[in-house]
């Protein structure tokens, strides 16, 4: 029942959150901050887990795959093809649904607790508009970006940790993220990533926005706010990737 | 002025405010005062919409905010400035983006109009050169009156104080109180101030109305207090050994 209450709840809020902004500049302005708040500084936290989720990859599949009947690219393929289509957009967002997440998660939290959202209703202003949808619309643009970026860096990861240890030649793992390459792949991971964003910033917003009380309930709602839009993240996951690739 | 009739508001099942009837009037400090728990700060929710009363009319100058739509009641709420008990200034912002922050919303105004407008906001409650400085950066005092500098900004017609004084040294509720008085004679606001604080009540207030277990009990003057036959009132005034001594003497 209380899992029917919450989604209930969810869209509720989600309607309210959905209105015109009642000023488009300051909407603008709202964008830009979120951005660079949630994307910007999350560039390097994504840049180091993917170096060494790609390094890892490599280490792995060198370490598995190895014998006269494999090709010498079937290092690089698998390394492009993981993170492609698995560990950039979903495990990356994974990591990001505990770092964006918590942070929307505990400063709407604190926001609410500290009645500064009842100060921007008494002033008339819709709050979960004004402080929710700048952050759903900003890291929907931005993760694509992040991703993007993991996708190269653990592709490089992996060259440096094949390459470094010798488990494979550097002609034969570029070789290998060239071959077969679908392009379709990258819009199948990029449409994962942008309802993935949408997941994170909307769940995260709903378990901050509900939090009533102090300090130990801002603390429950970010940990809310990172489990359940991971759960509901892999569940997306599993029927995109069902929808998408079959 | 504001009428409140026949304000019933209970929280699952149980009620809160029973038939409030009271009047708060343009140009004066109306005090709403009564212990914790009694029912003010739900009665000041009511009045500003962010609890719905389950019956009973709100009128603010003849408008019924209770029966009016979310459009139209944004429209009051340009109306009324708040000052919350903890201030509630934005704390990603520094004090001259609270401040700006209505006029950022609500007006059409230039950047050189606002700026000025925000100025003077802030110079009427002696902020001076404080404008980067963040919420987290300034003293208690100085966030109430950034709070009522933001409050201000956009001319309100009425003014809510919950508890103004909370938290703050006895020589600097006596500013902060002084200061809400002065900007109510001055602009001619209906201020309405909950309070439990018999300083406040003796220092600036007009008009009074002692809230007893969701109840209205009493309503007069600070003059009139001191010498009510109420006995609730009589307990909640002479509480303290500094009120009962006056009494004394």
């Amino acid at each position: 029942m209380k899992y029917i209450n919450n989604i209930g709840a969810y869209w509720l809020l989600m309607m309210k959150v959905f209105k015109k902004p009642v000023k488009p500049d300051v909407f603008r302005k709202q964008l830009w901050v979120e951005m660079e708040s949630l994307g910007y500084e999350s560039i390097g936290f994504v840049v180091l887990i993917s170096v060494f989720m790609g390094a890892v990859v490599t280490i792995q599949t060198a370490f598995q795959i190895d014998g006269p009947l494999v090709p010498n690219w079937t290092v690089g393929f698998t390394v492009r093809q993981s993170v492609i289509l698995e560990f950039s957009p979903t495990i990356i967002s994974l990591f990001l649904a505990g770092k964006v997440g918590s942070r929307i998660a505990s400063e709407i939290g604190t926001m609410k607790v500290t009645e500064q959202i009842d100060a921007l209703e008494v002033m008339g202003i819709n709050s979960a508009s004004h402080l929710i949808l700048p952050k759903i619309v900003a890291f929907m643009l931005i993760n694509p970006v992040l991703i993007i970026f993991s996708m190269f860096t653990s592709i490089l990861g992996g060259w440096v940790a094949g390459v470094g240890s010798d488990m494979v030649s550097s002609n034969d793992y570029i070789e290998g993220i060239m071959i077969f390459f679908n392009p379709y792949d990258i819009t199948y991971a990029m449409i994962k990533t942008v309802i993935f964003a949408f997941i994170i910033t909307t769940v995260s917003g709903y378990y901050g926005y509900k939090t009533t009380g102090g300090a130990l309930e801002v603390g429950r709602s970010s940990t809310n706010a990172v489990v359940y839009s991971s759960i509901v993240m892999l569940f997306f996951n599993m029927i995109l990737t069902q929808i998408l690739l079959t | 002025m504001i009428e409140i009739k026949n304000i019933y508001k209970s929280f699952d099942g149980i009620p809160v405010l029973k038939d409030i009837n009271l009047t708060l009037y343009e140009g004066q400090n109306n005090l709403i005062i009564g212990q914790s728990g009694s029912g003010k700060t739900v009665l000041m929710k009511c009045l500003v919409g962010l609890h719905l009363a389950d019956s009973g009319q709100i009128l603010y100058d003849g408008r019924n905010f209770a029966n009016m739509t979310e459009n139209e009641r944004k429209n009051i709420r340009k109306e009324i400035g708040m000052l919350f008990q903890g201030s509630a200034l934005f704390d990603s912002m520094s004090v001259e983006e609270n401040v700006r922050f209505p006029l950022d919303i609500f007006t059409n105004m230039t950047k050189e109009e606002k700026l000025e407008r925000t100025n003077f906001c802030l110079k009427r409650v002696d902020i001076i050169d404080k404008n980067s400085l963040f919420p987290s950066e300034i003293s208690g005092g100085m966030k109430k009156r950034v709070a009522i500098a933001r409050a201000i900004s956009l001319h309100p017609k009425y003014l809510f104080c919950d508890e103004p004084n909370s938290g703050l040294d006895p020589k600097t509720s006596i500013l902060i109180d002084q200061l809400i008085s002065e900007i109510t004679h001055e602009y001619n606001i209906t201020t309405i101030i909950n309070t439990h604080d018999m300083n406040s009540v003796l220092e600036i207030g007009d008009h009074i109305s002692y809230i007893h277990h969701g109840e209205l009990w009493w309503n007069g003057t600070k003059d009139e207090i001191l010498d009510t036959d109420n006995n609730e009132l009589n307990e909640f005034v002479y509480a303290s050994k500094l009120t009962r001594k006056i009494k004394q003497k």
